[in-house]
């Protein structure tokens, strides 16, 4: 099985970004990584002068690189860009159907927020040119299983570390938090570099804000489930990146994979990492996505 | 402009009518369609019994089938497509591009909008959704404003409906997986947004909590009433400080928004609310029909009445105003 890591979701300062795939680029057994921006746009232009410099790098250090596009495109400025990335050279990762119009009749992926849910969407998809299909975080393995049988060429991969993205929406709740508005946001979303903790009235830790993101309260770490999908068909596997030391968090899902270490050893290192919230798993087992089930102990 | 109305059941469909709408929308009695609750919805009969009814009558029959289609179970969505064309629905509402091809390529003279929940936001998007399976229509997402409406409806070779009146979805519809990570069942899966089955009033000490798949989405003093546990209209801790980091509950309102959204363009509105009661259909059709009536005729439109019918009773433009982001 390969390792993806998926785009930064948070909006991490331009230093700690750049600094953040240099390590990735030079230590991290991971086989290709999306990058840029799939949240909100505003974030973007700080990191324009760096991401040459980063997509170099990853490229030096033997990672396939792919280009995220946003996940709710609406004003022209995004559509444009949308546009340029289409006609590079490089890889795209879709994450709506403006990004798919884009790159339809070429090569590219899809991306865990774009909804795959069945064969006949699958098969869609392949034919548009989808190489590599991450499936949506609410899927149960039981469907992942069928998709696995239609899969044809393209790779299947499933997201199996980080706070799985939920919902995507034009209001900025970070913005709300700090009684602001999305014009006049102030970049409040860079005071949390995993997201911002949205707690039940009974302090359960619950959910994550993260700008217009919605994201699980907790993270998702796959484990045995991983041998499972391994058998459906599954290729990839996709770990969100976060503000612990995702080098480890790579080597763990490697060492796991190639049958190095067992599943409670891998889930014992990801918890003295520390994650930043309590691992969740119950929505490849068909549950609440927030439910914890298999036990690794 | 069309005035598109929800039939949640038979009975409800001839209140729609009576009251005034040119087109009603319903679904089937599974999860095919976005508002999958119990005793709501048609049987394949009911719908050409409703379909024949509101022909009589000159309105068109609109059928939702706007779910995600389960992996290895896609048949019961295509059965939906082909049981609909038979009826001689007036159009199909289809969000799963598998299904919109399906139906594209069994049924190509078949009429289709595209769902609210395909959440197209673009030109490119809805382009897209025009050439490769024929849309003939787009439901809008609710993250536009107004504005940017117009400069939408002038790209694209489609005609646009917008949300008009009713439930509010904060999210990006068809985008959100809140209910499901709370519940196991979420509106693109099971056509259900934090379903009954996993509600539940819990009195504790001087409050009512309000709790969904054990989570609390509220508490309620004594003698405040408690509204439905809607995940993205509950009130939550950030911070350390109380607050609807989503959404207060309220309701879409755009009575104030017509003649903006007819100069937008738009082609049709639509009212929300297949899962409400009779009073609320006959009421919210009525005041509507005359609202566009009046703005046919060029007169003002006259202030919304419609309170009583929102959630937490008050409305909302939502995303239609800049200011609400």
């Amino acid at each position: 099985m390969k390792l993806t890591l998926g785009p930064v979701l948070f909006n991490w300062s331009t230093s700690a970004w750049s600094d953040f795939y240099a390590r990735i680029a030079d230590e991290a057994p991971i086989d290709r990584v999306i990058v840029g921006e799939a949240v909100c746009s505003k974030r973007s232009p700080f990191r324009i002068d760096a991401s040459a410099d980063v997509i170099e790098r990853l490229s030096r250090g033997g990672k396939e690189v792919v280009i995220a596009t946003l996940a709710l495109p609406t004003l022209k400025r995004e559509i444009a860009e949308i546009r340029d990335v289409a006609t590079g050279d490089t890889l795209v990762e879709v994450s709506d159907v403006t990004a798919l119009a884009a790159v339809a009749g070429r090569d590219h992926v899809i991306g865990p927020m774009f909804n795959v849910y069945n064969e006949a969407a699958l098969q869609e998809l392949t034919a548009l040119g989808a190489t590599t299909i991450c499936l949506p975080p609410e899927l149960p393995i039981t469907s992942v299983a069928v998709l696995g049988q239609y899969r044809g060429a393209a790779d299947l991969e499933v997201f199996a570390f980080g706070r799985a993205p939920l919902a995507i929406a034009a209001r900025c709740y970070h913005a709300r938090a700090h009684g602001l508005t999305k014009d006049g946001c102030k970049y409040v979303c860079e005071l949390d570099a995993d997201g911002l903790e949205v707690d039940t009235l009974d302090g359960q830790h619950f959910l994550a804000v993260n700008g217009v993101q919605t994201l699980a309260g907790g993270v998702t770490a796959l484990a045995t489930e991983v041998f499972d999908l391994a058998a459906a068909g599954v290729a990839r596997l996709r770990l969100s990146p976060h503000s612990c030391d995702m080098v480890a968090v790579s080597g763990s899902f490697r060492d796991l994979v190639d049958g190095r270490i067992c599943a409670a050893e891998h889930i014992a290192r990801l918890e003295r990492l520390p994650l930043p919230a309590g691992i969740v798993d119950g929505y490849l087992h068909a549950r609440a996505g927030a439910h914890r089930l298999v036990d690794t102990q | 402009m069309e005035l598109v109305c929800p039939a949640g059941t038979p009975s409800a469909l001839r209140t729609a009518v009576e009251a005034g709408a040119d087109a009603v929308y319903c679904g089937f009695q599974d999860e095919t369609n976005a508002r999958n609750f119990p005793g709501l919805n048609f049987t394949a009969v009911e719908l050409q019994e409703g379909i024949a009814y509101a022909h009589r009558r000159g309105v068109k029959v609109l059928v939702a089938i706007n779910t995600f289609a389960r992996a290895g179970g896609i048949e019961l969505w295509q059965r939906a497509v082909e049981t609909s064309v038979r009826a001689r629905a007036d159009a199909l509402i289809l969000a799963d591009i598998g299904i919109l091809a399906w139906a594209r390529r069994n049924f190509p003279e078949q009429r289709l909008h595209l769902s609210v929940q395909a959440a197209a936001t673009t030109p490119s998007a809805i382009r897209f959704y025009v050439e490769r399976y024929g849309v003939k229509r787009i439901v809008l997402p609710r993250v536009l404003t107004v504005d940017e409406i117009a400069m939408l409806i002038a790209a694209i070779p489609c005609e646009a409906e917008v949300f008009a009146f009713g439930g509010l979805c904060v999210m990006t519809e068809g985008r959100c997986q809140l209910s499901s990570y709370a519940t196991g069942e979420s509106p693109n899966m099971n056509g259900v947004c934090s379903p009954a089955a996993h509600v539940e009033y819990r009195q504790e000490g001087s409050e009512l909590a309000a709790r969904l798949g054990g989570f609390t989405i509220d508490r309620y003093p004594e003698g405040q009433p408690a509204a439905y546990p809607t995940l993205c209209k509950g009130r939550f801790k950030v911070h350390g400080k109380v607050q609807h980091i989503f959404e207060e509950p309220t309701s879409l309102d755009t009575l104030p928004l017509l003649p903006a959204l007819k100069k937008a363009g738009v082609t049709a509105l639509k009212i929300e609310g297949r899962q409400r009661g009779k009073a609320y259909l006959a009421a919210t059709v009525r005041a509507f029909r005359n609202a566009l009536d009046a703005l046919e005729a060029g007169a003002a439109p006259a202030a919304s009445r419609l309170d009583a019918f929102t959630e937490g009773g008050r409305g909302t433009t939502g995303a239609y105003r800049k200011t609400w982001r």
